[in-house]
């Protein structure tokens, strides 16, 4: 059984010989062009003057393009049609493309880009969230409100009343191959399109859209990702659209990557929030009720701002039950890169809200942060676990809680995976010996903190969640799979494979993986929100169901048996005491002519989901997890480390506990990155000042916990997901909020309790230090 | 242009028409066709662009992306496509790279693969730093670090060291060439003299993002790496003398005994890419405010050698930087090499970024005092960072001069930075935080030198 096997990915010797193809290595034609945008340079402004002349007049340039060149400019929004590929008449952002030169080489398209002589009446532009508020720049009419109860009442009912407010940094996606699109011009218009993208169907979309052809003239191809982090969910559209827009018109292959500086400066990143708590909570750390107000700067379009935001709130409540709670929500509109997709997508930002309300809790109340959090869990349901004696949950009681949308809580297992993490971590015997060290280190303080994951696994917006998959057997037993999601290196197409492997009980070899194809498979979602082995796992088992129970059924006729008891294992079929080869089967059921080709399809059940009035069931399952991190501290410079980290993470019955432990240390080191040391900076006049690895740092390898121990739950969904498994693209990614918080709980021994550290994130060595200098008083 | 000759995965390459900042990550991609080289950042920050280059000095890692064709003339480069045997097996780290799921996206694996195969083959097993400059955004390096380790203990297959045999055929069949390669200073000097609104290129860690990033044409360069007798580092008694062409790794490996603070700040200098190629006369004669290495050789009381044609001046080094952007050299002079103490047991050096490794200073402050029966009687504090040029903290130092070496001391000697610096803010950090850390520094100096634990590195859980 090829299920739940620790096999490498897929393409694992081609990455490590430098064969593995991404775009730019793929052979062009000779008479490729290429492609670079010109930008804007001002954050807001009218365009009042447009001299491309040298641009023209550079070496190599064929054709410059800019708003005069196009009746209708295309679009290359996912969302609200509001993001033309090139400027008309205003720019809206630092980076905005202006202008699109094509010419003979990559180098060459660059240089020209630059001598572009723009003109601009520049006008106010609002960058900061304060100044979005301000002038009341938002996206939708007003804040969206979900509630649960009455918090006001709950707060004001409760024993202590905490307020405060956390600024969140923004991310930059950092994938190492940078946005990249390929277009090839095929006879009567038709574009094939080679893109880095986790969205082929819209990059079909948009490219269709823009040479007014139907979606049918459109073929895209995504064979593999250099990372995608959801920074290829719609960021890649301007590339494909640019590409296939100068193919259609120059009639030759045409190719666009981004630079790495004009990558951070024209695309999107993760949303920079902030968030103002108000909580009502009793003496032993319950809560009451809790008031959320999330800031969410959204940048000039829309993209996927709304349903950001939507997680974002749907992540406010975390691993608690909180019977009381207000949540509104601004979504902004500024004169920054449209922030977009990331690893979370918006979840990570409200689940930092929460824990860090359980932090400033325990602050006040004096009580152990795990035990504040411990106190505030759900209950687990009754009835839709079997019994875990490790769990610690209080008496159940006959109703299942329900999240602040209603949602109710029904595979909580937090119980027994924090007590279990608590244990192996050797926490609270830690802790005490920090307290010690910490007494005897003036200069150097250590501290610890433990933080739950619940991460809802669905995309909100109901009809994505479907998937479709193209299965063929040859004649000779080899398999041909094909389905919706793209490989961005999280190891989609080894799972899929595991699951069609097992389907016909053959060695994962025989399955050959194949790349992401718009012609084969049709109207596919992005590959994000975690889907991509729940949706396209499933629709591939459909498939080879399919193909089974056809070579199934022959069999049984020949032999006179019920089609069940024809069973297919390690590349044998058995049938009625007769065994053959799979390859003889296959071949036997083809000169039968019986069809060996067969498409899958599937949608996840029982979601519902009203957006508007923030209720229903907008998740199929919840994902679970918990980590330990120890962190030291200079309290002179704020420079800090990670010491160590323990990690008790829920795969579901895992698929494949090699890849899901590679998404889980992927993941951490992320999110810990994300609040640490990635600080993007913008300056007054809204140009992004970290624009290279030079000035924005993502963790390097030394960066690492010291000590990183990482397991997996051994549980299954109790939701009937592919083989039981759960998604782990994004939950472990928010493991990284522990790094933040025993940061914290640094910072905190160096004071006497009577300040709230109250760190911001990203928190860079400036901000612990000014963490510390406030908790000490002297601000 | 001249003819290039060097080795590519073993054969023999000749180049004849590229342009002298034709780069070799462009090279490789774009005329060869090899495309398992990656460009990740085309400014050495990543690492996807890794190759190995060997030379009589043996095998190193260099960033393709900002080498210049020129300077791998006589010399033999591997690219991950010959990483694995000519019979198509797998180098040992390649097969750990597999076996311990060290890649996911594999586009930052290339690159991986070769800094992991020079360090394999150079018995190297700190793997943190071996790949510092390699950066990976899926797989949190865990596994990656698993691969090297599970690797170490594999022998060096033949392949990886037949470069080095081959290179002596190479150099019988070397040609000369029209575009400049001084192999002396000699040379350079005169050239330089005639020349002297050339691009000197050593390493090409700066100058190489004058071509990618500003997309700058330099009419005219000289390329240094061949000038052998700017190459070496000599101790004369109890003075250092380090040529201007030595590399940062060549000279931290030099101060590890010697000025072991001085090392460690060279080894967080940049990842071991840019230490390969990265020259101490490159880090002073660009001006940086931040490069790394003024600040301690100022601290050192270092000397600076700087020749013009046939003359040649020593300066103290604070007194070569004279404003931002702006040094103490002549048209046609160059930085030929520098003085240093050999012994400075007080030497302390604290590096301040927001990444621990490959990050530029947002502060680098060197501290040397002379304490003798309990008074202060020399300082040479020297910042990077905190003004428009690498400076000495003179307030600061007269503010301890003369007075017992104490906690009172240098509390009371901490209002002294506001004199000496007034710094900016940038993306790095806020002027307030430069200053307050910068103060803080002469703290942890002393408790630093009476052995309090101060560094957050040396701890463990």
């Amino acid at each position: 059984m090829s299920i739940s096997r620790p096999l490498p990915h897929d393409a694992a010797e081609l990455h490590v010989t430098g064969q593995a193809r991404y775009v730019d290595d793929i052979p062009v034609p000779a008479d490729c062009l290429y492609l670079a945008f010109g930008l804007s340079t001002v954050a807001h402004g009218e365009i009042t003057g447009l001299d491309l002349s040298e641009v023209r007049a550079a070496p190599g340039v064929l054709a410059v393009l800019s708003a005069e060149d196009f009746e209708h400019m295309p679009d290359c929004s996912p969302s609200a049609e509001d993001e033309p590929l090139l400027a008309v008449g205003k720019v809206h952002y630092v980076g905005q493309p202006v202008f699109l030169v094509v010419a003979e080489s990559h180098l060459a398209a660059r240089k020209a880009a630059r001598l572009g002589r723009v003109d601009y009446r520049e006008l106010p532009a609002i960058l900061t969230i304060d100044e979005a508020m301000a002038a009341g720049s938002r996206f939708e009419a007003g804040p969206v409100t979900w509630s649960k109860g009455d918090a006001a009442k709950a707060i004001a009912g409760a024993a202590r009343v905490i307020e405060g407010s956390i600024e969140i940094g923004g991310q930059e996606h950092f994938y190492l191959e940078g946005q990249a699109a390929l277009a090839l011009p095929q006879e009567g218009g038709d574009m094939i399109v080679h893109s880095s993208s986790q969205h082929p169907s819209e990059i079909q979309h948009k490219v269709a859209h823009a040479l007014h052809a139907p979606m049918n003239a459109v073929r895209v191809e995504v064979r593999r990702m250099g990372g995608g982090f959801g920074g290829k969910e719609s960021q890649g559209n301007a590339l494909a659209v640019a590409c296939a827009i100068a193919a259609a018109r120059t009639g030759r292959p045409c190719k666009m990557r981004y630079d790495r500086d004009d990558d951070m400066v024209i695309t999107g990143k993760r949303h920079d929030f902030r968030i103002d708590y108000r909580v009502g909570v009793e003496e032993d750390g319950r809560l009451r009720g809790v008031e959320f107000l999330q800031l969410c700067r959204c940048g000039w379009s829309q993209d996927l701002s709304l349903p950001v935001a939507d997680r974002a709130m749907l992540h406010a409540d975390n691993a608690y039950h909180i019977p009381d709670i207000r949540i509104e929500s601004h979504r902004l509109k500024t004169n920054t890169q449209s922030a977009t997709a990331y690893r979370g997508f918006g979840g990570p930002q409200g689940m930092l809200g929460i824990e860090r309300v359980m932090d400033h809790v325990a602050a006040v109340l004096g009580r152990d942060p795990a035990e504040v959090r411990r106190v505030n869990f759900y209950e687990e349901a009754p009835g839709a676990l079997p019994p875990d004696p490790r769990s610690t949950s209080p008496k159940k009681k006959a109703e299942v809680q329900s999240t602040p949308y209603h949602q109710p809580v029904e595979d909580f297992i937090l119980h027994g995976l924090m007590a279990r993490l608590e244990e192996t971590s050797g926490y609270q015997a830690r802790k005490a010996e920090i307290a010690k060290w910490n007494a005897s280190n003036p200069v150097l303080k250590r501290g610890i903190a433990l933080t739950p994951v619940k991460f809802g696994i669905s995309f909100t917006l109901t009809h994505l969640n479907q998937a479709g998959a193209l299965v063929h057997v040859y004649q000779d037993g080899s398999i041909h799979m094909n389905h919706g999601g793209t490989e961005m290196g999280q190891g989609l197409f080894r799972k899929v494979a595991q699951v069609a492997a097992a389907g016909f009980g053959v060695a994962p070899e025989m399955v050959k993986i194949t790349a992401t194809d718009t012609a084969k498979v049709p109207n596919t979602s992005a590959t994000a929100a975690s889907s991509g082995s729940d949706l396209n796992g499933m629709a591939v088992k459909a498939a080879c169901d399919i193909i089974r129970g056809r070579m199934a059924a022959f069999l049984a006729e020949r032999h006179q048996v019920a089609a069940e008891d024809v069973h297919f294992e390690e590349g044998r079929v058995f049938v009625g005491g007769a065994d053959y080869a799979f390859a003889e089967v296959a071949k036997m059921v083809y000169e039968a002519r019986i069809s060996l080709s067969a498409t899958g399809f599937y949608k996840t059940p029982k979601i519902t989901w009203d957006r508007m009035n923030g209720s229903g069931r907008p998740f199929y399952y919840f994902a679970y997890g918990a980590a330990v991190t120890e962190v030291v501290i200079d309290t002179l410079t704020g420079e800090n480390r990670i010491l160590r980290t323990d990690i008790l993470h829920d795969c579901g019955a895992s698929l494949n506990p090699a890849l899901d432990r590679g998404q889980i240390e992927g993941g951490y080191v992320q999110g810990a990155g994300w609040l640490t040391t990635e600080e993007l900076v913008w300056d007054g006049k809204g140009r992004l000042t970290t624009h290279a690895p030079s000035t924005y740092k993502i963790p390097a390898c030394s960066d690492r916990p010291g000590i990183f121990n990482v397991e997996l739950w051994d549980g299954r969904n109790v939701e009937d997901t592919i083989y039981r498994s759960k998604a782990v693209g994004e939950p472990p990614f928010m493991l990284g909020i522990s790094a933040f918080l025993a940061l914290s709980d640094a910072v905190a021994a160096c004071g006497d309790g009577s300040h709230y550290v109250s760190l911001d994130a990203p928190a860079t060595a400036e901000r612990v230090l000014a963490a510390v200098n406030r908790v000490r008083g002297d601000v | 242009m001249s003819e290039i000759l060097f080795l590519l995965n073993g054969a023999p390459v000749r180049i004849g028409d590229a342009p002298a900042t034709r780069t070799l990550l462009d090279w490789l991609r774009e005329t060869r066709r090899l495309t398992g080289t990656k460009e990740g950042c085309n400014e050495g920050d990543c690492g996807a662009c890794t190759v190995m280059v060997t030379d009589a000095e043996g095998s190193r890692a260099l960033n393709a992306c900002i080498l210049f064709l020129p300077q791998l003339h006589g010399k033999a480069v591997r690219t991950v496509e010959g990483i694995a045997g000519p019979d198509g097996a797998l180098h040992p780290v390649q097969a750990a790279m597999v076996e311990h799921h060290g890649s996911q996206c594999g586009f930052c694996t290339p690159g991986f693969v070769v800094s992991m195969a020079v360090a394999h083959l150079n018995g190297e097993h700190g793997h943190d730093d071996a790949l510092a400059g390699n950066l990976c955004r899926c797989t949190g390096y865990a596994p990656i670090v698993r691969a090297a380790e599970a690797a170490a203990d594999q022998p060096v297959p033949d392949w990886m060291t037949a470069d080095r045999k081959a290179l002596a055929t190479l150099a019988a069949a070397e040609t000369a060439g029209a575009e400049y390669r001084p192999t002396s200073s000699d040379e350079l000097a005169a050239w330089y003299l005639a020349h002297p609104e050339a691009t000197l290129i050593a390493g090409a860690t700066d100058v190489g993002l004058w071509v990618t990033k500003s997309l700058r044409d330099l009419p005219e360069v000289a390329f240094l790496n061949g000038v052998a007798d700017l190459q070496h580092i000599e101790r004369r008694g109890e003075v250092f003398g380090i040529g201007a062409g030595v590399t940062i790794e060549a000279l931290r490996k030099a101060m590890v005994e010697v000025h072991p603070d001085f090392a460690e700040m060279l080894r967080r200098f940049g990842s071991t890419q840019v230490r390969n190629a990265a020259t101490l006369g490159g880090n002073i004669a660009n001006g940086s405010p931040i490069g790394d290495s003024p600040p301690a050789l100022i601290a050192l009381g270092a000397e600076l050698y700087l020749r013009r044609g046939e003359e040649m001046r020593a300066i103290p080094l604070e007194d070569f930087f004279l404003d931002y952007g702006k040094q103490d050299r002549k048209k046609g002079e160059f930085v030929a090499a520098v003085t240093i103490p050999a012994s400075a047991p007080a030497l302390r050096c604290y590096k301040l970024s927001k990444r621990f490794d490959q990050d530029i200073s947002a502060v680098c402050g060197c501290f040397n005092i002379t304490v003798e029966n309990g008074a202060v009687t020399a300082a040479r504090i020297a910042f990077g960072g905190m003004a428009g040029i690498p400076k000495r903290a003179s307030a600061v130092e007269a503010a301890l001069i003369g007075k017992p070496w104490s906690e009172q001391t240098v509390k009371a000697a901490l209002p002294a930075f506001a004199k000496d610096f007034t710094p900016l803010s940038d993306m790095r950090a806020s002027a307030d935080y430069r200053l307050e850390s910068a103060r803080n520094m002469l703290l942890r100096y002393f408790a630093d030198l009476s052995g309090a634990p101060v560094r957050v590195l040396e701890v463990s859980a």
